[in-house]
């Protein structure tokens, strides 16, 4: 399923959509970079709290689907700035990180 | 895997410099390692290893080192990365090679840095690693990628 229906269908709030039409296929939750470096995949969608400009690098650098950002979590300007220069779908989420990851893996499966 | 000239004997190099002031150009140079790894035709899993490994190391030569310069060597079946900095240098490489061990500051934390895991990550991901780090001198490592 592509980034944007994922966004439709789970009600997420769409920060900026650069790629749309990118697949989601799994997802990982994280906000130690390293720790997401190592663990995220081609096309998760990552979930986290952090908001700071490396999001969009560490993004970019793993080639995660889509950011998304809890718990009502906005980004900060030059993350956004940068997400939509480098083509980083960045979305958010007013659930807990927890509840979110739910929603999400229960969508997944299906 | 690229398709390369008949007379490939040079390496092609890249060179970058990695500002230690803040993080505002750390994960430049991985970026447009990625990007030149793209257009040279590699495999996506190789690029994916590069820039992930490189990533790590430019956090450091800023978090750690107040910044240094990236070389990337790229030739027919090698992709070698090479972080220079002058700074403190690391006493104990084992030790800093230990998953979980970190010296980095709280305010560097705060930011999502600081987990232990980047030189863990660096050689989980290069086929090959060498520190090769003198304390007041600098650090040097290369990593190989094949
Ligand atoms: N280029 C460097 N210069 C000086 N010290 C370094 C350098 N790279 C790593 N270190 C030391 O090694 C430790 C472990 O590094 P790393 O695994 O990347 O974890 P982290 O960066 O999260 O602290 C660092 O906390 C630091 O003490
Ligand atoms: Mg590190």
């Amino acid at each position: 399923m592509t980034v944007s229906e994922f966004a439709e269908k789970l009600s997420l709030h769409p920060f900026c959509l650069p790629v749309p039409g990118i697949n989601v296929s799994g997802g990982y939750a994280g906000d130690l970079l390293s720790w997401v470096m190592g663990k995220a995949q081609w096309g998760d969608a990552w979930v986290t709290i952090m908001s700071n400009r490396n999001v969009a690098a560490v993004a970019q650098l793993t080639e995660v689907a889509c950011v998304v950002l809890a718990e009502n979590v906005r980004p900060d300007a030059d993350l956004l700035a940068l997400a939509q220069e480098h083509g980083v779908n960045l979305l958010g989420s007013g659930l807990s990180a927890f509840a979110l990851c739910g929603v999400i893996a229960e969508f997944l499966r299906g | 895997m690229p398709v390369w000239g008949a007379r490939m004997s040079e390496p092609v190099r890249f060179l970058w410099q990695v500002d230690g002031d803040d993080f505002s150009s750390a994960g430049e140079a991985s970026v447009l390692a990625k990007r030149s790894l793209r257009e040279l035709g590699f495999d996506a899993e190789l690029i994916r290893r590069v820039a992930v490994a490189m990533y790590e190391g430019e956090i450091n030569m800023v978090i750690h080192a107040h910044g240094g310069e990236a070389e990337m060597l790229v030739d027919e079946d090698a992709v070698r990365v090479i972080l220079r900095d002058v700074g403190p240098g690391i006493p104990d490489v084992e030790l800093a090679m230990q998953a979980g061990y970190s010296t980095a500051t709280d305010s560097v934390r705060a930011l999502g840095f600081g987990a232990g895991m980047g030189l863990p990550n660096m050689k989980r991901f290069a086929d090959e690693l060498v520190v090769d780090s003198r304390v007041g001198e600098g650090t040097t490592i290369e990593m190989t990628f094949r």
